[in-house]
This record gives C-alpha cells, structure tokens and sequence, in this order.
C-alpha cells in the first residue's frame, strides 16, 4: 500500500474540462521522508515510517533524536507508519512525495474528526426522535426505550446513549484524486476529509 | 485561507465585466450534446451575488412566458462564454430577493444614469 502524510488546508472546488465542478479538499502531502523501515524479520510486520514537517533539533528530546540518528533522517514533527509499502526496497532517508499518486487513483484518508462535544442519540447515532406532534411533550429528541425490565434488570453494554461525540480516529475510503500540484506538493481529494483545517491526515491508496 | 486561495487562484477566470445586483445581464452559456455544442442565452436581473475566491456565483432572474425564472451560475465556470452587461440598476441593497414577491412595473428595477 503507498501512502503519505499531509495537512488539510480545506475545501475548494475544481472545474473539469467540460464544466462540471467537482467538490475538493485540497491537502497539502508531504514532502515525506522514510524514517524507518520495519520488515517481518525484526519487529515482526512489514512497514515504512514516514516523518512529515521538519522540527528544529534543540526543540526535541533526546530519546526521539536518537530514533532519528539511528537512520541519520532529520527529525520531524508529525511521525506515520504506513503498512506494507509498496517496493520493499525503500530505505531510510528516502523522500516521498505526491508523485506517488496518479490523477484518478481511489484513495482512503484517516484523520481525527471535528470534536462535537457532549451530544444527543439524534446527531450522535443519527437516532429519528419521537413524533413532533399528536400530543408529545418532551419526546422530540428522546431516545426511546432502552431495553426491557425484570430481565435483564440491566442496560445492556454498548447501548447507544448521549455522549462525547467527534475527536476519534476515522477513515473515509473511496475517495478519487482529481488534480496534482506537485511545485506545491498539493493533492486535490474528491471529497470531504476528516478533520479541521490544518489537521494531519493520512492519505493512501485504497486498493481495488 | 491563504494557500487555499492559491490552490485555486489558476482556475479564477481574468477579464469578466464588473457587475452587481441590480444589474441587467446577457450570459452565453455553453451547452453540451453529446458532441455538438450551441450556446443558450439567458438574460435577466443579477439578483444576488454570494460566495467569494472561486466559489463565487451569482443569481439572474427573468421572467420567461408570465412565470419568474432564476438561474445560478458559478462566476469562473468554464461553460460560461460571456457575460455582457446591458444596463446598471439603482438598487439599495445586495440581494434583491423582495423581486420574487412583486410583479409587472413593480418588479422593474430603474436604471442609473
């Protein structure tokens, strides 16, 4: 699998040679620099870990430097790893870019989502309410019963309550590349992305 | 928001007539059929203009056989071939969507001299 650290810039659009406009995010991927090379002998899988957007030496601690040296690579910010890259041979201190990508080529991006803070079973696990009228009060937005009583006397584990909603992890998969910007490292993705603007995400190709 | 203006600024189309609501306009538009191409005319009053950068787009209204018509069009489109400014209206606000509520001489929108 090929893939590439970047950072949503935010969503723009694009018109195509015939006019029709198409929806982008514009995410600005790498460049990335292979910090490490994990094969199956030694850790057990195979991956490669990618580094994205320099970090000045004298503002990292000194366990991370050392991670760093180990390869001679500059140190980074933002570290990803990326299973199964695609041509084994990649070595430490080799720089990935968005040539890696095609125009049309289906891609998943991963990102931590927008946090919701505290929300109800409607917008949270898309829940229908109760009836708007007819007599109801207090039902609009309720989550309706929640199991049954003398058995089990108890809440079954995972239901879906009111809660902490957004700030996890998520992937978007199917999404297409429509334009590459390779002098500004610039990849337009079809589509929404999880995250704010300026938040890192991941992007891979998504195979078949 | 600076990059992201960049990221679009090859596509923002150079030389189009400046306009505003109140304004009335003619836009040639570029029509596809399979592989002929004609243009459609539409011409009426610029109603709103909304969006900025490349999402910019502009509302025209006309009234087409007695019943109101409104048209949205992205202002960068590549379908759009021209648009022509035919007269300048005196109007006091930017989104003139009372028209959709009046009609005949009422609806008429005077012209700045």
């Amino acid at each position: 699998m090929l893939g590439i650290i970047g950072k949503k810039i935010g969503m723009s659009q694009v018109f195509e040679q015939n006019g029709t406009m198409v929806p982008v995010t514009v995410v600005e991927a790498g460049p990335c620099q292979v910090v490490q090379v994990k094969t199956p002998k030694k850790d057990g899988y195979s991956a490669v870990q990618l580094g994205f957007e320099k970090k000045p030496e004298k503002r990292i601690n000194k366990p991370m430097l050392g991670h760093f040296k180990a390869t001679s690579t500059e140190p980074y910010r933002f570290l990803s790893e990326i299973k199964d890259f695609e041509g084994d041979n990649s070595k430490p201190g080799d720089m990935i870019t968005v040539d890696l990508f095609k125009i049309g080529d289906t891609v998943k991006v991963s990102g931590v989502t927008k946090g919701k803070g505290f929300q109800g079973v409607v917008k949270r696990y898309n829940f229908k309410g109760g009836p708007k009228s007819h007599g109801q009060s207090d039902r609009h937005r309720a989550p309706g019963s929640i199991g049954a009583s003398a058995y089990p006397s108890r809440v079954i584990k995972g239901m879906k309550m009111a809660g902490r909603m957004g700030g996890d992890n998520k992937t978007v998969r199917g999404l297409s590349i429509v334009k590459i910007d390779t002098e500004n490292n610039l990849l337009y993705i079809k589509g929404a992305v999880p995250g704010t603007r300026n938040s890192i995400v991941t992007i891979r190709r998504q195979e078949r | 928001m600076d990059k992201l203006a960049a990221a679009a600024a090859d596509q923002i189309k150079t030389g189009i007539p400046e306009f505003k609501a109140g304004d009335t306009v003619a836009i040639e538009y570029k029509i596809i059929e399979g592989s002929r191409e004609r243009t459609q005319r539409f011409q009426g009053v610029v109603i709103a203009r909304s969006g900025g950068g490349i999402n910019e787009t502009f509302t025209v209204r006309k009234i087409s056989n007695g019943i109101g018509v409104e048209r949205i069009f992205p202002l960068h489109s590549p379908k759009i071939s021209s648009i022509e400014r035919i007269s300048v209206g005196k109007v006091r606000r930017a989104k003139l969507y009372y028209l959709r509520s009046l009609k005949g001489k009422a609806a008429k929108i005077k012209e700045k001299r």
